[in-house]
């Protein structure tokens, strides 16, 4: 068996929210409350989820971007808390990131080259005459031309500004690229050329990725494994065929009925949910999706679920599969595809 | 849910009739709408779907009389509400209508609200300007009107502030308070594109049901092919300033003809397709929206189009009736008609 790229193991980021003139800790943010997952080499997983459920708040952690309360991250075996500097340089060398925001995220006034030459500078790689053959050919494996290298930010379209950003994050030859929400700004004919991108230079470059997403449909695209989030748990994790065939946790199956889908002729009955999403300052005991839950049981406000294992390395977090509080059958019925009445033309 | 044919029939409560609506600015004009027509029905959720720069919002802006001026101002065109043309009213007779008679919900509810009233008193406004009710019977109506758009707990509610709210519950009072004097039309400008999607699933299905109990006439204005595919009866397909496609729901997904509108929905990740083993990967619209200022000549997808003729490059074709209502600006659906 071949050791994983990154290993999360039982990990918690709580914000501490200060009040005050004194700023005493009056509470946590409990962002991302314990959990575990493992990156192999070459594999894509995605992270779904809504706003709050710690998605990004994970991400952060991995590159060490944000304090981890508890728990550990491994990389290749090695506890990144326990690196020293020049351990922690290397590693972020091999993980990269790309933001959300193709605006925000790229220095107005650094041309391109400037743009891209800055983590060679870092990390002293590609100097000399190999810099610019590696911008060059930078800008031409995200689809930019090398006579674009001296021109600004500003210059560009959100789309192309994107693929700048992913230019950069390549440009140190990284092991693992961390992308939160690298296509929600973009416009839908450009999503779908940064979606390809992204494809084509895992399957070249034999790539990891951590894709960050609130949207399912993007994920099941890019991603070979899917994690579902809620209110900083995972809820269930799965391959992305096995997940999109079979989801085993209500709050999966609720996401995917919410996704209004392209097609007139198949308007879902959709499960609409009551309410919003607790705030992770004070979430819910119990199963923290009991206050929604359309399949909600009396153990569930009272006991955290455990998680279950289905075949295929399919896990879910839910009292629904576990045989002393529910029967298996009451979990399937497929909210998917029910055509609501009145509506055949 | 569509039922065309008797609701077709409907009078239009509102029509656009060649709006261009453009701005002035040193680097010159930019026709952000040019020549966009289209009508409104009682009890009917029409599309507006295109990307960035479209014109989508301009549009919305225009009916409602909001185009900043300057530099925007609207240079041609009639918007006729009940055979009145907008255009032509004074801001005093304007203001009437706003609110009243055309409601608008913004993306981004905490800036549209105003963060210094109370909830109550910002619905409850809307009655005292419109229906000249006394403070007390305006804030009871305001919590009535938080009770329909299922905000739990209105009594409370309305005596909060805006950020005291989620974002659901700020578009649900956003929703609240365009409903309140009973609109003949709602304007709705990417209402749930800034919502997690069981929220927007929550203000969707709201929409439905009070479009349904007031009869409505609703503009909706998206990117989101999908949520246009839910909840339209008419969807008009905006470029650079133009309508491309227009056509019944069912019938624009169904026979799709404009290079435009077949790329927006072939590159649009569908939950499930690569599943199903479709689509490897996404169909690309290669290229990127024109500027308004820099506007390729004749058809202003050309320069993107995957089935581009050279006689698109220099002439601009006309938007075609089809048939049954499905009109199209392209020279491949154009030529067949005597144009």
């Amino acid at each position: 068996m071949t050791t994983p790229l990154a290993a999360v193991t039982d990990l918690k980021v709580h914000f501490p929210i200060k009040k005050g003139i004194l700023a005493r800790t009056v509470g946590y943010v409990y962002a991302v409350d314990g959990i575990s997952f493992e990156i192999m080499p070459g594999e894509t997983v995605g992270i779904v989820g809504e706003s709050g459920c710690g998605k990004t708040t994970a991400g952060m952690a991995m590159v060490q971007l944000t304090p981890i309360t508890s728990g550990t991250v491994q990389w290749k075996g090695r506890d990144i808390a326990a690196m020293n500097r020049s351990g922690l340089r290397a590693l972020r060398r091999e993980m990269q990131l790309i933001f959300q925001d193709p605006y925000s995220s790229l220095n107005p006034r650094m041309t391109v080259r400037q743009i891209l030459s800055d983590p060679m500078d870092v990390h002293d790689m590609f100097t000399g005459r190999q810099r610019k053959e590696r911008i060059d050919f930078l800008l031409d494996t995200v689809g930019l031309s090398p006579g674009q290298a001296d021109l600004y930010p500003h210059e560009f379209s959100g789309g192309q500004r994107q693929r700048i950003g992913i230019a950069r994050a390549l440009a140190l030859d990284p092991t693992l690229i961390i992308g939160d929400e690298p296509v929600s700004a973009l416009d839908v004919s450009i999503q779908a050329q940064i979606i390809n991108l992204l494809k084509r230079l895992k399957r070249n470059f034999n790539l990891s990725l951590i894709i960050i997403s609130h949207d399912l449909a993007v994920v099941e695209y890019i991603c070979d494994r899917i994690i579902v989030m809620y209110l900083g748990k995972i809820v269930e994790a799965a391959d992305y065929a096995s997940l999109y065939k079979d989801p085993k946790h209500p709050y999966t199956k609720t996401l995917m009925s919410a996704i209004p889908v392209p097609d007139p002729a198949r308007r879902t009955r959709r499960i609409i949910l009551k309410g919003d999403v607790p705030s992770p300052i004070d979430p819910p005991g119990g199963c923290r999706f009991h206050t929604r839950c359309p399949d909600r049981m009396d153990i569930c406000d009272k006991q955290e679920p455990a998680m279950q294992r289905f075949n295929d390395g399919h896990t879910a977090a839910c009292h629904l599969y576990n045989n002393t509080y529910a029967d298996h059958s009451h979990a399937t019925p497929n909210h998917m595809s029910t055509p609501t009445k009145g509506d055949n033309p | 849910m569509e039922t065309a044919v008797d609701k077709n029939s409907s009078e239009p409560v509102l029509s656009i009739e060649n709006l261009k609506t453009h701005f002035f600015s040193r680097k010159g004009v930019a026709k952000a709408v040019d020549g966009v027509s289209f009508d409104l029905t009682p009890g009917e959720v029409t599309g507006i779907v295109g990307e960035s720069g479209c014109g989508k919002s301009v549009t919305a802006l225009s009916v409602m009389g909001l185009v900043p001026n300057p530099p925007g101002r609207v240079v041609d065109g009639r918007i006729l509400f009940h055979g009145k043309n907008l255009l032509d009213l004074d801001i005093k007779a304007l203001r009437k209508i706003r609110g009243a008679g055309i409601a608008m919900i913004f993306q981004e509810p905490m800036s549209s609200l105003n963060p210094v009233y109370t909830i109550g008193n910002q619905i409850s406004e809307m009655f005292r300007l419109h229906k000249g009710y006394d403070k007390k019977k305006a804030l009871a109506a305001a919590v009535e009107m938080l009770e329909r758009v299922q905000i739990p707990s209105p009594h409370k509610r309305v005596n909060e502030y805006p950020h005291q709210l989620s974002g659901g519950m700020r578009q649900r009072a956003m929703i609240a308070m365009a409903m309140s004097c009973d609109p003949e039309i709602l304007i709705a400008d990417e209402p749930t594109t800034a919502l997690d999607v069981t929220v927007q699933a929550q203000i969707l299905d709201l929409m439905h049901r009070l479009k349904d109990d007031f009869s409505t006439a609703i503009q909706l204005i998206t990117h989101d092919l999908g949520v246009i595919a839910e909840m339209a009866d008419q969807v008009v397909v905006m470029y650079a300033g133009q309508v491309v496609e227009q056509a019944r729901t069912r019938e624009l997904f169904q026979h799709t003809l404009h290079p435009y509108t077949r790329g927006l929905l072939a590159s649009i990740p569908v939950l499930g397709h690569r599943t199903r083993g479709m689509d490897e990967d996404l169909v690309e619209i290669k290229g990127m929206i024109p500027s308004l200022h820099d506007l390729p000549a004749g058809c202003r997808f050309s320069n993107r189009c995957p089935q581009v003729m050279d006689k698109c490059r220099t002439r601009l074709p006309d938007l075609t009736d089809m048939g049954s209502g499905h009109q199209v600006r392209c020279w491949l659906h154009t030529k067949g008609k005597s144009a």
